[in-house]
């Protein structure tokens, strides 16, 4: 310190610390009433949600999904005067982009934490989810993901970590039940891209398949940017399987399809949920017919209520329902339900309710296990027919465990 | 043996594609010397629009064969503007820069029209719609589609004609003339600029024909495919020794078949040890062998004075 410095930049360096020390973050352009769980007084309690999702980039269109779900569910709560504690609560939502990038995951993420929300639902992907489960871990936020599948999310032992999805090792068990059980296949081929989830995911169908007395004859591998598939599926083909799984996204598993019609194969594909889209037809075309694929939770038309959702969501936001917005509309109430329970908004309350929970949401009964994970999470099988996915059975939930 | 069979024709197949890329790459290396890392973006600009034409002429209602004609015939002059406005823009004007630059450029123009692809055709996968016939024949006990017939078939006359346009015609030796030696080839009264150019739209015509041969046969394109293909197209002009026509058909074909055959039997060779995930590892390490025993190549002899 041997500079001399101006006395006003002094003052306004100690100002800015005192306000970091304090954690004052954007309380400023966010009014005065937003201070979270000292409202208990007040005449309206403000509770405000973080939401995240990618809403910029190829999933943009899911991320949005998301977001449309969970505001729903906000406006459906302040609609019914909700009350916490004896108190009218008014819900806010703020909706972020983390463009499924886990770095961006991560800022947005902290800027979330920084304006202390009272609980964040998100995100969208694993891989952004689980760098963001920290942040929100190490700043007392509780986080329900109503889409992140990979086990890794709920076992890093944070306490503060939900999900109301069924992630890959109840998917992965579903799958190998199936195969084993209603398809009857005792020879399974393997190919799965090397990533977290891809990788994953066969992990456990193998370990499920081989537990239930299938023999996995090959396993290969590809990358999630790989299009050709010719010399690992004749490599399939030369081991005669009943059954060949592929853990990944559409974007392979489609042309995998095609180009196993090309080949003369006739052995039925099975998917979880990364293929179990609209775009995997249009990529495999007419190999598409015949094969199967998972997706946990149970169609919307199953759902007590889910057609009245839909109508609802459609008229709301004129769009259909892409995948995962009825999650997210149940991570938001299941979320309100622990705080009215508490009668708080304080998370230290609240969480105890939260993980002892039992609701009945619009998509399944929720409880969630130790660890955070939704307990029988269901898993619907669906099988490709002329270009589209229909549901065959849906297996685990309330039977289940 | 029916199996080794269909690895055999996987690999004709892919490495039909990987000479016809490596030929961009090899006439130009020929010629100036320089490598053209933006050829795989060339390929992916085929791909995209031969895509989208098709996709404006599906709802005309002609034949399935008639529209990947018509798709084709649209990305080949827009595949040869791109392959000349790159020679134009980025390399022509650093012609007697140090060899260093136009390498760098090169990595440029690659990123830019791989960014100019990504903002026209977005971030997506395209698909391309089933207008050719996927059933398969069956061949030895093996099974190719006629697509797949098609492709080798296509690149094989399109190799044969690129050989006689060199060894044969005028034009042809005003390239080898210009290979040979730039400056007295223009004495010799030889438009080498015009030469060069031409070198470059050449190569991207059969880029653009290896596009859609990708697309078509993957079913999928997407702004980011160039890349990895050109770098493999890449490696098979160096296996086959670059600079050299035939040594661009022999690497990638000889690539073509080693990847295919390296996935298929890595894992029973090596008792299980290693996976198909060695695929790549396995035609690299060929490559690396190769260029021990025979530096220039396979077939590369002349490059030696010319490097």
């Amino acid at each position: 310190m041997t500079l001399p410095v101006p006395s006003r930049s002094l003052s306004a360096l100690v100002a800015l610390s005192a306000c970091l020390l304090a954690a004052c973050g954007d309380k400023a352009d966010n009014a005065a009433p937003a201070t979270p769980d000292a409202g208990a007084t007040s005449a309206a309690m403000v509770i405000r949600l973080g939401h995240v999702a990618p809403l910029t980039g190829p999933q943009a269109h899911l991320g949005k999904d998301n977001e449309n779900g969970a505001r729903l569910a906000v406006d459906d709560l302040n609609a019914e005067h909700f009350m916490i504690g004896g108190v009218a609560a008014k819900f806010e939502l703020l909706g972020e982009d983390d463009q499924a990038d886990p770095r961006q995951a991560t800022t947005v993420a902290q800027k979330l934490a920084d304006s202390r929300v009272n609980a964040v639902i998100g995100h969208l992907n694993s891989g952004t989810t689980i760098p963001a489960s920290r942040i929100y871990h190490d700043a007392g936020i509780v986080q329900v993901s109503p889409s992140a599948t990979n086990p890794q999310y709920t076992r890093q032992g944070y306490k503060s970590a939900f999900r109301v999805f069924a992630d890959d090792v109840q998917q992965g068990s579903v799958l190998g039940a199936f195969a084993t059980g209603k398809l009857g296949v005792k020879r399974i081929a393997i190919i799965d891209d090397r990533t977290a989830y891809g990788q994953g995911l066969a992990d456990e169908f193998e370990k499920a398949a081989k537990a239930a007395g299938a023999t996995v004859v090959t396993r290969e591998y590809t990358t999630d940017k790989a299009t050709d598939f010719a010399a690992i599926l004749t490599k399939v083909k030369s081991t005669s399987p009943d059954l060949l799984f592929y853990g990944g996204m559409d974007t392979q598993a489609g042309p995998m399809a095609r180009q196993l019609k090309t080949l003369g194969v006739t052995v039925p594909m099975l998917f979880g949920d990364g293929a179990c889209t609209v775009e995997f037809h249009k990529l495999a075309g007419d190999g598409a017919e015949g094969h199967y694929c998972s997706l946990p939770g149970v169609p919307l038309e199953k759902m007590a209520g889910g057609t009245a959702f839909r109508d609802r969501y459609k008229a709301k936001f004129n769009a259909d329902i892409q995948l995962y917005a009825p999650y997210a509309y149940d991570a938001v109430r299941v979320v309100a339900e622990a705080m009215r329970k508490a009668g708080s908004t304080d998370a230290v309350k609240f969480l105890p309710e939260l993980s002892a929970i039992n609701y009945p949401g619009l998509t399944a009964e929720i409880a969630f296990d130790e660890k955070g994970d939704i307990r029988n999470a269901a898993v619907t099988l669906y099988q490709a027919k002329s270009g589209a996915w229909s549901p065959l059975e849906t297996m685990g939930g309330q039977a289940a465990k | 043996m029916d199996i080794f069979i269909q690895q055999i024709i996987n690999g004709l197949v892919l490495g039909s594609i990987y000479a016809l890329v490596a030929l961009g790459y090899t006439m130009v290396y020929g010629i100036l010397g320089l490598i053209n890392f933006a050829h795989g973006e060339v390929v992916m600009i085929g791909a995209l629009t031969a895509l989208t034409a098709i996709g404006l002429l599906v709802p005309a209602g002609l034949p399935g064969p008639v529209v990947v004609l018509g798709g084709l015939l649209i990305a080949i002059p827009v595949c040869m503007a791109v392959g000349f406005a790159i020679e134009r823009i980025a390399y022509r004007p650093l012609r007697n820069a140090p060899r260093l630059a136009p390498l760098i450029t090169a990595i440029g123009v690659s990123i830019v029209l791989q960014q100019l692809a990504m903002m026209g055709w977005g971030r997506n996968y395209h698909t391309f719609p089933p207008l050719l016939p996927a059933t398969p024949h069956q061949l030895f006990g093996a099974a190719i589609t006629d697509l797949q017939m098609l492709i080798v078939v296509v690149a094989a006359v399109l190799m044969a004609a690129l050989v006689w346009l060199v060894t044969r015609t005028r034009l042809g030796r005003a390239m080898r003339a210009t290979a040979e030696n730039p400056a007295v080839a223009r004495l010799m009264g030889v438009d080498v600029d015009r030469v060069i150019s031409f070198t470059f739209v050449l190569g991207s015509a059969l880029a653009a024909v290896a596009g859609v041969m990708v697309a078509a046969n993957y079913s999928i394109a997407h702004y980011a495919m160039g890349f990895m293909l050109g770098l493999k197209a890449f490696t098979a002009a160096v296996l086959g020794g670059i600079g050299n026509l035939g040594g661009a058909m022999l690497g990638g074909l000889l690539l073509g078949i080693i990847e295919s055959l390296g996935a298929g039997y890595i894992g029973d060779l090596t008792g299980g040890f290693l996976g198909s995930n060695y695929q790549d590892v396995f035609a690299f390490f060929v490559l690396i062998l190769v260029l021990v025993f025979r530096p220039s190549g396979l077939m590369g002899e002349k490059v030696a004075e010319r490097a």
